[in-house]
């Protein structure tokens, strides 16, 4: 397939074809995990930079497996607190990492559009690994190639989104994403999480978590922030687990090839009982393998195909 | 010193005039309009001929930054922007530092714009003491010291008892209270919430930020008897409670920003901040409703918000952004060509907006060509076109979000005392 962008910054930009391209990408790049010496030159002498602005472990360390299977040398620049705290600027400091010349510089920001601001000043490609509630495009596309592994197809399937919507950005990563390849998504939290006319997305919303994953071919369980009480959004994590929390026995009005997927870290006995975080029905760590897959296959879009 | 601007059409609402009339100028005030005026003696002669000649414009909420923050703006820099845009007076928010909320601040202020300013400067004191919203300020000696309106603007005072009491105790003054009516914890988020701030991942206030905080001013407007003037104007709801309060009889005025009558959210999906500012930018039905009330009178001026800011402190990330944009040279180019151009609103309403009416509601002594006023006038060039370059702005502030624009009508000479200060 050919790709022909500079960046990724946001499902939203990508069409089907382009979505396809990555995940059969991906699907040849996992074979390598399975090899006893797993590396490959396909990135020898690229360098790529992750750029983390916010703590992470499960996505900075997918990335940095997936560019050193690629053979690139990958280089974790962590930048504790915000820009403004540590007194330069997100420009300045990516200035100085342009100066260094890098061919990928994957970012995480809590501010929303700080990608795509580090995109138009940045000649290398920018991958977006997180920006504030915006988006989250490798682990969209991570979810997609898992369902599409377990359930070998995507088209025509329905998948519920539970938990706090407004602050997700995997779940609106994960809308755009699954709305193009064909799947009904919808989306079920109490009314103080659904962001403002997010039925415009094109998904349904639900206010019953029983009603919205009855016929669900997937749950995407969502992790609740601790801190939401503060804003108001819910009065107690109890009420909370035990209104919108996935327990074995509310599985079972659900459909019997159901799947379960989380983007981690799992708040245990919060939104996922612990139960159900370990049955048969999670798909929570093919997920994770997938993740380093996914990262090849973008990492190597980004970075191989143009000077290779 | 004597001048005739000779043949421009003269748009002078408060008398009515609208025709090519000649308008004589002597020792820095109106002496005579009329057809046909002979060249006095010693007269220079500006020649108008396809112009327009109006009342001087004033923009009544403009933030001068001095003293405190002169790496943003100064007073020379601010007037002269001002002078440029067509502006001959323009009223200063308190959000100084220190807080123009005391008689020395103030003093300060028309003194150094005496020196440096080149357009009439009139400063707005603060409603409570370091705009914290927990004490009055001292509002008998600003009123005395030349503050034309009282305003946290930039915070809203969340304690309605303390507005209450503000109200009452600047009613002998006969100066309005400016609010900007923002619940602080409603209205903490980045950008108008609607559809777009779902998309975008942008924490978004609510309209009704705005509304509950109009509603509760119009309330205590209605107790106390005070003029409420609300400061830029941004909501269909907003809008809807100031036409009712008029209509109750409530002493209540508004403005409304170029901005918030020209764009909508949808320009901040570039994540740029020269986007960003408080109000923050609405939906199209926002903007429908404020263009209908300011052809209707519910809205009773334009005003910018010029709130320049150091590049530094827009050039990040959206959400980490200062809020504010600048507005005193952009603001008359756009509304001729995006508003008075295509019809939706006739040029002597404008220049009502833009003149009249600030100077009626801040009891401001221009707004009017009438013999013996202050020579302060604006002459527009409505076949000028024009095209919005940052790099050329006399403000210090850089960050609007009509950069690129281009467009047909701009000021083409500013006078204020007889005097050319801009063309």
């Amino acid at each position: 397939m050919s790709w022909k962008r500079k960046d990724l910054l946001g499902m939203q930009d990508l069409d089907a074809a382009e979505i396809i391209g990555v995940l059969d990408t991906a699907s040849s790049m996992k074979e390598i995990a399975a090899r006893e010496i797993k590396k490959v030159p396909t990135l020898r002498g690229k360098t790529v930079v992750n750029l983390f602005y916010e703590s992470s472990t499960r996505t900075r360390t997918s990335f940095e497996i997936a560019g050193k299977w690629l053979s690139a040398d990958v280089i974790n620049f962590s930048a504790s607190g915000s820009s403004a705290d540590k007194g330069e600027s997100l420009l300045d400091t990516a200035r100085n990492i342009e100066a260094m010349s890098p061919d990928v510089v994957v970012v995480r920001h809590k501010a929303a559009g700080a990608p795509a601001l580090l995109a138009r000043h940045l000649r290398c490609g920018v991958v977006n690994a997180g920006d504030g509630a915006h988006e989250h495009p490798t682990q969209a596309l991570l979810d997609l190639m898992t369902i599409r592994e377990k359930k070998g197809h995507l088209e025509g399937l329905n998948v519920t989104i539970v938990g706090d919507i407004t602050h997700s950005r995997v779940a609106r990563s994960d809308i755009y994403g699954m709305r193009k390849m064909g799947i009904t998504v919808t989306v079920a939290g109490p009314p103080t999480l659904i962001p403002a006319q997010c039925q415009e997305l094109g998904v349904k919303v639900s206010h019953r978590l029983e009603e919205a994953i009855a016929h669900a071919d997937v749950i995407m369980m969502l992790r609740l922030q601790h801190e939401r009480m503060q804003g108001g959004f819910i009065p107690s994590l109890r009420e909370y687990s035990r209104v919108w929390g996935l327990s074995l026995a509310k599985l079972e009005h659900c459909r019997p090839d159901v799947l379960i997927m989380h983007p981690g870290p799992v708040n245990r006995g919060v939104e996922l009982a612990p139960e159900v975080a370990d049955s048969p029905y999670s798909v929570i760590l093919d997920q994770v393998a997938n993740g380093v897959a996914v990262r090849m296959a973008v990492l190597y879009m980004l970075a191989g195909s143009k000077g290779a | 010193m004597n001048r005739l601007i000779k043949g421009g059409r003269v748009v002078d609402p408060a008398s009515g005039t609208d025709a090519v009339q000649d308008v004589w100028i002597a020792d820095g005030r109106i002496h005579k309009v009329g057809r046909g005026l002979k060249t006095p003696a010693g007269a220079e002669t500006v020649d108008a001929t396809g112009k327009v000649v109006c009342p001087g414009f004033i923009d009544m909420h403009v933030h001068l930054r001095e003293p405190g923050f002169e790496y943003k703006e100064t007073i020379a820099s601010g007037t002269r922007a001002a002078a440029a845009g067509g502006f001959t007076a323009i009223a200063c928010m308190a959000n100084t530092f220190p807080v123009n909320d005391n008689r020395a601040v103030t003093d300060y202020i028309l003194a150094r714009a005496r020196v440096e300013g080149v357009v009439r400067v009139y400063p707005i004191g603060a409603v409570t003491r370091n705009l914290e919203g927990t004490q009055l300020a001292e509002l008998a000696e600003q009123a005395e010291a030349g503050c034309v309106a009282f305003s946290d603007d930039g915070k809203c005072v969340m304690n309605a008892e303390l507005y209450r009491r503000a109200m009452e105790y600047a009613l002998p003054f006969g100066v309005p209270v400016i609010s900007h009516a923002e619940d602080c914890d409603l209205g903490h988020g980045a950008m108008h919430e609607g559809f777009v701030s779902t998309e975008l991942g942008l924490s978004g206030q609510p309209a009704a930020a705005e509304e509950v905080m109009v509603a509760r001013d119009i309330i205590l407007a209605e107790l106390t008897g005070a003029h409420l003037h609300v400061a830029h104007i941004s909501t269909a709801g907003s809008v809807r409670l100031v036409r009712d309060a008029k209509a109750r009889g409530v002493r209540v005025t508004a403005e409304v920003t170029p901005h918030h009558l020209l764009l909508t959210d949808e320009v901040v999906r570039s994540y740029d901040s020269s986007c960003k500012m408080a109000p923050p930018l609405r939906g199209k039905r926002d903007v429908e409703a404020c263009l209908e009330a300011l052809v209707d009178g519910t809205i009773d001026c334009v005003a910018t918000d010029h709130a320049p800011h150091a590049l530094s402190e827009k050039e990040g990330e959206f959400a980490e952004a200062a809020n504010g944009i600048v507005g005193l040279e952009t603001a008359v180019p756009l509304l001729l060509d995006r508003l008075v151009r295509p019809g939706v609103l006739d040029l002597p309403t404008l220049v009502t907006r833009l003149s009249t009416g600030p100077a009626r509601l801040l009891n401001l002594p221009g707004g009017s060509l009438a013999p013996g006023a202050a020579a302060d006038i604006t002459i527009l060039d409505l076949e000028r076109t024009w095209t919005v370059d940052p790099a050329t702005f006399r403000s210090r502030g850089r960050s609007t979000p009509f950069a690129g624009f281009t467009g047909t009508g701009a000021p083409w000479m500013t006078l204020v005392g007889g005097v050319t200060v801009a063309s």
